[in-house]
């Protein structure tokens, strides 16, 4: 599917941009592209770094194994494949609880980490598992405590209230979260 | 206080858990250094599937081809009640995240944050992820090639977010 997805946005990317003449800017936008993923990727050694650091920390004395421990009534129900006591688990709460939190930067090298230790557990290891399936979709997403970039956004364009979109996106996000779960356990048509 | 918490919360998160660690006789300095090095390396596996996503929607924008699939859904989102102003925003979320706050950015600008539009627009940004980023890199990391149903549902998933976002916002603030 990604590959047809893929396919398609360059493909029509380049013939849109010959029927409107923009092939400038769309060769211009290419290499943007790439400057960009070099850019982005230094950036994520540093932050990343920092975070699994701290997250290794988290692991060795327990703490992340703890918080773990009190989801575990409710990741269970989500993740039924994963044992409770799997690092897996461990990384997969830690993440979202960054996500909550609104620190995207932690989170994502908190997620690879569960990625890494769901491939320990897949039995196919090209193709995604059930758990890793949930676990994108819950990702994507996110339950968001407090908007805090949209909230920045808002003060700097002249809201006189920038905060009180937390109460609805909290609403729409945890409808969406909700829907994705449900959606994602109907279109599992195997197990894995 | 919302600010204050923001902006208080990392340092906060530092502090507890290094001082859990210290207590629990962590060795916490090597313990921080041996996953830091795992920084490097996620970055890097990362990294080609980053810039393969990234060329494919810089060049779907650059060419005019978003502003086409803009003006055919345009009519059938405003069917369903989402406000055509928003669109953009609601197709190119999923794809960059700097991509949609320069979106939501330009739309507070232009009919202010606290407007219909301006609250749509906010409680949608703050209730989604960028998708096919998110999916490319954390499939990549590990060699997943085939997604299953991941897409779909977090696309279904999306969809829901937009469609809350309006109802929710004509209901609490009224259209």
């Amino acid at each position: 599917m990604i590959n047809i997805i893929w396919f398609f946005m360059i493909a029509l990317g380049v013939l849109v941009g010959v029927i409107n003449g923009r092939l400038e800017e769309v060769t211009q936008a290419a290499m943007d592209s790439a400057a960009l993923a070099v850019q982005m990727c230094i950036g994520f050694i540093g932050i990343w770094a920092l975070w699994l650091g701290l997250m290794k920390v988290a692991e060795k004395s327990g703490f992340i194994n703890g918080i773990a421990k009190v989801l575990s009534p409710i990741t269970r129900l989500i993740f039924p494949k994963v044992p409770k006591d799997h690092p897996a688990m461990g990384a997969m709460v830690m993440n979202m609880a960054a996500n909550m939190m609104g620190l995207g930067n932690a989170a994502t090298p908190l997620g690879l980490k569960a990625m890494k230790e769901l491939q320990k557990l897949n039995i196919n290891k090209t193709k995604a598992s059930n758990a890793m399936c949930t676990f994108l979709v819950i990702n994507t997403s996110s339950i968001q405590l407090i908007p805090t970039t949209v909230i920045a956004i808002r003060m700097s364009t002249g809201s006189s209230n920038p905060t009180e979109i937390i109460g609805t996106a909290m609403i729409a996000t945890t409808i969406s979260t909700i829907v994705g779960l449900i959606s994602v356990k109907l279109l599992q048509r195997e197990g894995g | 206080m919302i600010q204050w918490i923001s902006s208080a919360i990392i340092p906060i998160f530092l502090l507890v858990i290094l001082t859990i660690g210290f207590v629990k006789k962590v060795k916490v300095y090597d313990c921080f250094v041996e996953g830091a090095k795992d920084g490097v390396t996620t970055a890097l596996k990362v990294f080609p599937y980053l810039l393969t996503m990234l060329v494919a929607i810089g060049i779907f924008r650059a060419s005019g081809a978003l502003d086409y699939l803009l003006k055919i859904l345009g009519p059938v989102f405003g069917l369903i009640g989402v406000p055509k102003e928003v669109l953009p925003l609601a197709l190119l979320r999923p794809l960059s995240g700097s991509g949609g706050l320069a979106i939501l950015t330009d739309i507070l600008e232009n009919y202010h944050p606290d407007s219909f539009i301006g609250r749509v627009a906010s409680t949608m940004m703050g209730s989604a992820e960028t998708i096919f980023y998110t999916l490319a890199i954390y499939f990549g990391s590990i060699g997943i090639r085939d997604f299953r149903h991941t897409l779909p549902a977090a696309l279904i998933a999306d969809f829901s977010a937009l469609i809350a976002s309006v109802v929710i916002c004509s209901w609490v603030f009224g259209a």
